[in-house]
């Protein structure tokens, strides 16, 4: 892929013959946007105290600018969504912050029924997004959860069908795998 | 392709050459190795020692394979290794190979009567002993609801963590004993203890005994007839301070109890009541001496008098502007000074009682400020208390505004319908239409009207004391929630979840490692922590919580029908 301004860069790892990584990285941190959001915020801090002559108003600005970017880069902005795929024991989805915070989700194969592309209408367009359908595990023909994938990255299609592609590949080594047993 | 697991402990990676000593799960097709037996050994002691544990711990351990540890490969050895695999008959042979400076191991599995030609795969997990037999695992809420699924379906990550943990007597052993089996494992460098939990242990049994006992005493002073009288009983009913010492006299009993917890919900309740008894306790000693220390007390116990005093005096106020035209309402002369001056005199002996007190008020706080000892929440309840005894005159008018507007309401209602020709059958419980006399229908008509006109005043009186009365439940409110927040908070699981969270796990979490073509894939199982959400719901104390008894939508109804409102129920509480 590419490596242009909006873009985002999808890397697909095989570790070996049951085991693939799919890693789709964001756009980084900006830092014009940074600029621009401390600037805005210290005018106005700035206008505040030409108004009111309270220093006071000058801190509070530097410290909401400080906590203000500590939690958009812990609790918000995310730099990579993974994928890891394991034949025989599951399906890992790991999401990690700019400040190196890991958010980690791992699912069991015996949970998982299958992986799909579903559509979805979102105001005046059609969006695509991969998810994982759980089994119930009463009702084993029937789908107990959906659970989306890649959602702050969001890629499209054309990124969305590779990942299909090879998970179904490995997804299919598990149905082997459960016949010759 | 068949695909076998092997999880092997990170402890004994640098461990000698021996034999691998583990679980096989066949239905996963995964090994779970749990720990080394090094040479020199007697294979027959081996599988007495192995049958001893399996008796003991229920788990079907047994050995799967050898473990070599050398320089380079040797040829001799290997054939030695092939050897046992005869003596020790398993099916499947695991052979674990690692070369000393090398950190891709090889790994061969040998079997008698291989179901596929093909090749099989093999996956090689590390994982942290130590941390997968202490941490307990919390499925995924849909998963726990499901009693009756089968064994194939039960999670595989919680076999693996119940197989660690039930082998707890296997891992008794360390090299420093005199026995003819080596052993390695995360314990074998020697065995962990803590002098202060073992002294601890040691001094709670009596410790348990004392408290219990003094508890009993407790209760049956409680459970006493004197106690149970009829004006008694109803003020202890109402007062929220005996409802939270009660409450936290179940709790002591609980921990003072002799029986251990039976299992880890059970052990994690009674620590969180444990740790929260204490932090309550700590901070109601903080408060106490905050109070006492420069004698704010005597200050409080000073401004008391004068507050009740404004207060009075703020009410007078009011009613006086009611008896006048209040917000530009013309009111019906009679009844408004009949109503203003019944409650003025109300006032008036309110006033007289609170100045009769006052010389032994101060006392009486300073007495009272000492049972914060007992705790914080102790604390907020007596405060609660407190206010609801100050602003019970404002209880009493609500009640009085009430119960006139009530009547009046039913009055109108009834006499409306009387005026249309229908009266409401009891019987029945509907409305039936019925034929009046004239002199009934004359009657009701006047009767009608008086009522009608009179209801600008009385409604006015009720809407203004109903709002005063709302005010002090939202204050009182306010202060139930946070007691039943302290009360209710799991500080040991949060402590847990924050100093050692492998405790308390959510699950695992695989991370790759460098990776050889030829050799096994090497994966690394992490503990995922629960998150700090999912701890405090699994783990929150129940109480007597205080919750709103009506929706939004009936207790508008009840305000406008005038029927007096208890907005916050109890959960021990009857329904009406």
């Amino acid at each position: 892929m590419e490596e242009r301004e909006d873009c985002i860069a999808l890397q697909c790892r095989q570790y070996s013959a049951s085991c693939r990584e799919f890693s789709v990285r964001c756009q980084p941190v900006q830092l014009r946007s940074l600029s621009a959001a401390t600037c805005s915020v210290w005018l106005a801090a700035y206008w505040l105290f030409v108004l009111t002559q309270n220093s006071m108003v000058l801190s509070a600005a530097i410290f909401i600018t400080l906590i203000g970017l500590i939690v958009y880069l812990h609790f918000v902005k995310i730099d990579q969504e993974s994928l890891l795929v394991i034949a025989s024991l599951g399906i890992q989805m790991t999401s990690s912050y700019a400040s190196g915070k890991e958010n980690t989700t791992f699912i069991e194969m015996s949970r998982v029924k299958d992986v799909v592309i579903n559509e979805a209408i979102y105001m005046q367009k059609v969006i695509y997004y991969l998810c994982i359908l759980l089994r119930d595990p009463l009702d084993p023909q029937s789908v107990s959860e959906v659970v989306p994938l890649f959602q702050s990255s969001k890629p499209r299609l054309d990124c969305l069908v590779e990942v299909y592609r090879s998970c179904q590949e490995i997804l299919e080594q598990r149905k082997t795998v459960s016949q010759t047993l | 392709m068949v695909v076998l697991k092997v999880f092997f402990p990170s402890c004994c990676s640098s461990a000698e050459s021996g034999l691998l000593v583990g679980h096989w799960i066949p239905e996963q097709n995964s090994a779970v190795i749990l720990a080394v037996v090094h040479f020199p050994f007697i294979p027959v002691q081996v599988k007495q020692y192995l049958s001893e544990v399996r008796q003991v711990t229920q788990v079907n351990v047994s050995v799967l394979g050898t473990w070599s540890n050398c320089k380079k490969k040797e040829e001799s050895l290997s054939e030695f290794l092939e050897d046992l695999g005869t003596i020790f008959s398993h099916e499947p042979w695991i052979q674990l190979c690692k070369e000393t400076d090398s950190k891709f191991w090889s790994c061969s599995i040998i079997q008698k009567h291989p179901s596929t030609p093909k090749e099989d795969e093999i996956i090689l997990v590390y994982y942290d002993q130590r941390k997968v037999m202490l941490s307990h695992l919390h499925p995924p809420g849909n998963l726990t609801n499901s009693t009756d699924h089968k064994a194939e379906d039960a999670s595989k990550l919680a076999i693996l963590f119940d197989t660690v943990a039930k082998s707890k007597v296997l891992f008794m052993k360390d090299r420093y004993d005199d026995g003819p089996i080596k052993l390695t494992h995360w314990q074998s460098e020697g065995v962990e203890a803590s002098i202060i939990v073992e002294l601890m242990k040691q001094a709670s049994i009596p410790v348990c005994m004392l408290l219990t006992f003094l508890l009993s005493f407790v209760s049956s002073v409680c459970k006493s007839r004197v106690l149970k009288f009829w004006p008694l009983c109803f003020i202890w009913s109402k007062l929220s301070t005996c409802e939270q010492l009660g409450h936290r006299l179940e709790h002591l009993q609980v921990i003072s109890s002799n029986r251990k917890a039976q299992n880890q919900p059970q052990l994690m309740r009674k620590a969180n009541i444990f740790v929260s008894l204490l932090a309550d306790v700590a901070l109601g000693i903080l408060l106490m001496s905050w109070l006492y220390r420069k004698n704010r007390i005597g200050h409080l116990a000073d401004t008391l008098i004068p507050v009740a005093d404004h207060v009075a005096k703020e009410l007078q106020d009011l009613l006086q502007w009611l008896m006048g035209v209040p917000a530009g309402l013309k009111m019906n002369r009679a009844l408004d000074q009949v109503l203003g001056r019944f409650f003025l005199y109300h006032i008036h002996l309110w006033i007289s009682y609170i100045h009769l007190m006052s010389p032994f008020i101060e006392m009486i706080l300073w007495y009272v400020g000492l049972s914060a000892c007992l705790g914080l929440t102790v604390a907020l309840s007596i405060l609660s208390d407190i206010i609801a005894l100050l602003t019970f005159h404002i209880y009493c008018f609500y009640v009085y505004g009430a119960r006139l507007y009530c009547l009046k309401i039913y009055g109108l209602s009834s006499l409306w319908r009387l005026f249309r020709g229908k009266k409401w059958n009891v019987l029945r419980q509907r409305v039936d239409s019925c034929s009046y006399d004239l002199d009934q229908l004359f009657i009701g008509t006047l009767l009608f009207t008086i009522l009608l006109f009179l209801l600008p005043t009385t409604a006015l009186y009720y809407l203004v004391f109903t709002l005063l009365r709302l005010l002090v439940v939202v204050v009182q409110g306010l202060i139930h929630l946070l007691v039943d927040l302290i009360d209710s908070l799991p500080l040991y699981s949060i402590l847990l979840r924050l100093c050692r969270s492998y405790r308390l796990a959510a699950g695992v979490k695989f991370r790759v490692l460098e990776q050889k073509t030829g050799k096994p894939l090497r994966l690394l199982m992490q503990i995922n922590p629960l998150s700090y959400g999912s701890v405090v719901q699994t783990y929150r104390l129940p109480t007597y919580s205080c919750y709103p008894k009506d929706s939004w939508g009936s207790l508008c109804k009840k305000l406008f029908l005038g029927e007096l409102i208890y907005p916050w129920k109890h959960k021990g509480e009857k329904q009406d």
